[in-house]
């Protein structure tokens, strides 16, 4: 029912291609998450799936059918803004029940719906309030109440949390994941933060320049990326690159890999630094040390203290070494 | 700011500025006025003096009320005035919402063209539109005076309005669309209302020049039955002779509406509805 592909879209604005050839097929019921550098194309191609924006060629089949030329109140689809997009003048209960009005549904069902999804997100005590006098995390709350209450198909989300401050940041975020299991509906959801990218999809769409580098779960695209890119995008502290000499690799091998969690501090070894710096973080300590001019990460678990200019040997197993071609494609042996 | 705000001497810096340029502004108005209900020795007398009991007139509001037909100028002027308005802000609304949401070939040349009107005074093509208005018959109708002021509105409106409609949420608008509402709705529902502010400018702009205009009413409209209240006005300034207690009444009487129209639109100004919308 809710399943989505896309099939070779490309979209120019006037003669600036921002997305090249995506191709894209989602489960009923996956959460899958766009991420990828700022104007990668994410909101762009999210906009062609919600039919805000049209895609120079290609399909976009929402269900196994065909929507191009569908207009986004009739997809089947609601979406969520990252500035909230609540109407100013109309109540909570109106801005949620807005979309079914234009439907021309019953009123009874009407406000059975509404009454559900503020029941489900708590926010059945300010249904006569209007915007501007909720808080910020209710705002959002109410702006995902209103596509809760179209029972869509799919749910597009437009990072939806950038505008909240962290902590209330991780209680949505449960609160979506919590949605999710409830209503089992597809939902695509665009964001640039890891964190949210790693725990709330089942399957991580890795984006750059226009481009799909990589779909898959957040474990395969962290255990087995397929290029450098990807390598370097999920993992943080990102993944550390160095140029393939200082490992003796085969001549058409460019650029190695080292995750900073798979690396220790020695006291002897084949790679020796001096240790230009240290981050605190309580729980882990990251130590950053200069090898032959470039800048290596190291994630150590628990606290440490290091004398900064020490020299210290890097430990690790040649298991966790990644390699990639000239190209930045991953080699794998 | 709060600090710059909270100074007492910043404070009465700007009380002081203020006060004086209202002063200095409401200074003829209130002359104006005062003078309307005194003798006409008095006035020339001692203009700047509050009537007393022995200057105390109303002579110069029966002249008014009496010579010429006043409440059918006064009726005239403010049909004129309201439905140029009317007229202005819903197409110079329309246009604008079309060139800032819309992408299409050309919307910039549009834009242009339509904005070439604000640095060409309407009135130099005075003579075609006589012309015009002889060739279909509109002449001494209020209705041409009406068109002409309409076409002498609209490009300052479209400028203004496209500029604040481009401010307006591009999230709200699509909201609206994922919502089903069509592009009519999310303009009068959605749009309007959040650009409140600016309407109500463009109508103060528009408002006063329309009212006191002398110019077209004169010529495309100078009939006894279309006389606009500015040029019924006139009949009381000679070549030789100026009954200036009519005059002075007649002005007196034709602040009023404008000033009403005025606070009407100006509340319009100070209300924002915006905040709370958008983050
Ligand atoms: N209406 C438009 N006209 C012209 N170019 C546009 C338009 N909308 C987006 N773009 C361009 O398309 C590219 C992709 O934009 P998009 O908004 O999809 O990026 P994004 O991945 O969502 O970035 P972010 O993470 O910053 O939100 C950008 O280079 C942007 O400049
Ligand atoms: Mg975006």
């Amino acid at each position: 029912m809710g399943s989505l592909s896309l099939r070779n879209i490309h979209k120019s604005f006037g003669s600036v291609e921002v997305l090249k050839d995506i191709n894209l097929e989602v489960d009923e019921g996956e959460f899958v998450i766009f991420v990828g550098p700022s104007g990668c194309g994410k909101s762009t191609l999210l906009r062609i799936i919600a039919g805000l924006e049209d895609a120079s060629s290609g399909d976009v089949l929402i269900a196994d059918q065909r929507v191009n030329t569908l207009p986004p109140s009739n997809r089947g689809i609601a979406m969520v803004f990252q500035t909230y997009a609540l109407y100013p003048h109309l109540s909570v209960r109106k801005n949620m029940s807005l979309g079914l009005k234009q439907a021309k549904q019953p009123t009874k069902y009407i406000t059975e719906r509404v009454n559900l999804a503020a029941d489900m997100l708590e926010l059945t005590p300010y249904l006569d309030r209007r915007p501007a006098e909720l808080s910020g995390g209710q705002r959002q709350r109410v702006a995902i109440g209103r596509a809760i209450v179209r029972n869509p198909k799919l749910f597009l989300f437009d990072e939806p949390l950038s505008n909240l401050d962290a902590a209330l940041r991780v209680n949505t975020r449960l609160e979506i994941a919590r949605l999710h299991r409830e209503l089992e509906t597809t939902i695509i959801y665009v964001t640039h933060d890891q964190v949210e990218a790693m725990t709330l999809a089942d399957k991580i769409v890795v984006m750059q320049n226009g481009r799909i580098e990589q779909v898959g779960s957040p474990m395969e695209l962290y255990n087995d990326p397929d290029n450098i890119f990807v390598a370097g995008f999920i993992g943080s502290p990102a993944m550390n690159f160095f140029s393939a000499r200082l490992l003796e690799m085969p001549e058409n091998i460019k650029t190695a890999g080292l995750r900073p969690e798979a690396i220790s501090i020695k006291k002897s070894g084949k790679i020796s630094g001096e240790i230009s710096h240290l981050e605190h973080l309580g729980a882990d300590t990251n130590v950053y040390i200069d090898v032959e001019g470039e800048l290596i990460t190291v994630r150590l678990f628990g606290q440490r203290d290091y004398e900064i200019g020490s020299t210290v040997y890097l430990g690790f197993s040649d298991d966790d070494v990644f390699i990639f071609d000239e190209a930045g494609r991953r080699v794998r042996n | 700011m709060n600090k710059v705000r909270h100074n007492p001497l910043n404070i009465f810096a700007a009380h002081a500025a203020l006060l004086t340029y209202t002063v200095i502004a409401l200074f003829p108005v209130i002359v104006i006025l005062v003078n309307s209900f005194k003798t006409r020795r008095s006035i020339f007398r001692d203009p700047l003096a509050l009537p007393n009991t022995d200057t105390f007139t109303l002579i110069g509001y029966e002249t008014v009320l009496k010579q010429g037909d006043y409440f059918l100028y006064f009726q005239n002027s403010m049909i004129v005035t309201v439905a140029s308005l009317f007229f202005i802000l819903l197409f110079g609304s329309m246009a604008a919402f079309a060139l800032s949401e819309y992408r299409f070939k050309g919307n910039t040349l549009m834009a242009l063209y339509l904005a070439i009107g604000i640095m060409i005074p309407i009135r130099l093509g005075t003579i075609s539109i006589l012309q015009i208005m002889v060739a279909s018959g509109l002449v001494n109708t209020l209705t041409a005076l009406i068109l002409v002021y309409i076409a002498q509105g609209l490009p300052l409106a479209v400028f203004i309005l496209s500029e604040f409609m481009r401010q307006v949420s591009a999230d709200l608008k699509d909201a609206g669309r994922i919502d089903g509402l069509s592009e009519y709705r999310i303009f009068f529902v959605l749009v309007l209302p959040l650009v409140r502010p600016a309407m109500a400018t463009v109508a103060v702009f528009n408002m006063i020049p329309i009212w006191n205009d002398l110019w077209f009413p004169l010529i495309l409209a100078p009939g006894e039955a279309t006389k606009t209240l500015t040029l019924g006005s006139q009949i009381f300034i000679g070549q030789f002779v100026t009954d200036w207690n009519a005059v002075l009444s007649g002005l007196s009487m034709a602040i009023l509406p404008v000033m009403i129209l005025y606070v009407i639109f100006s509340r319009q100004l100070i209300r924002g509805i915006t905040s709370g919308a958008v983050k």
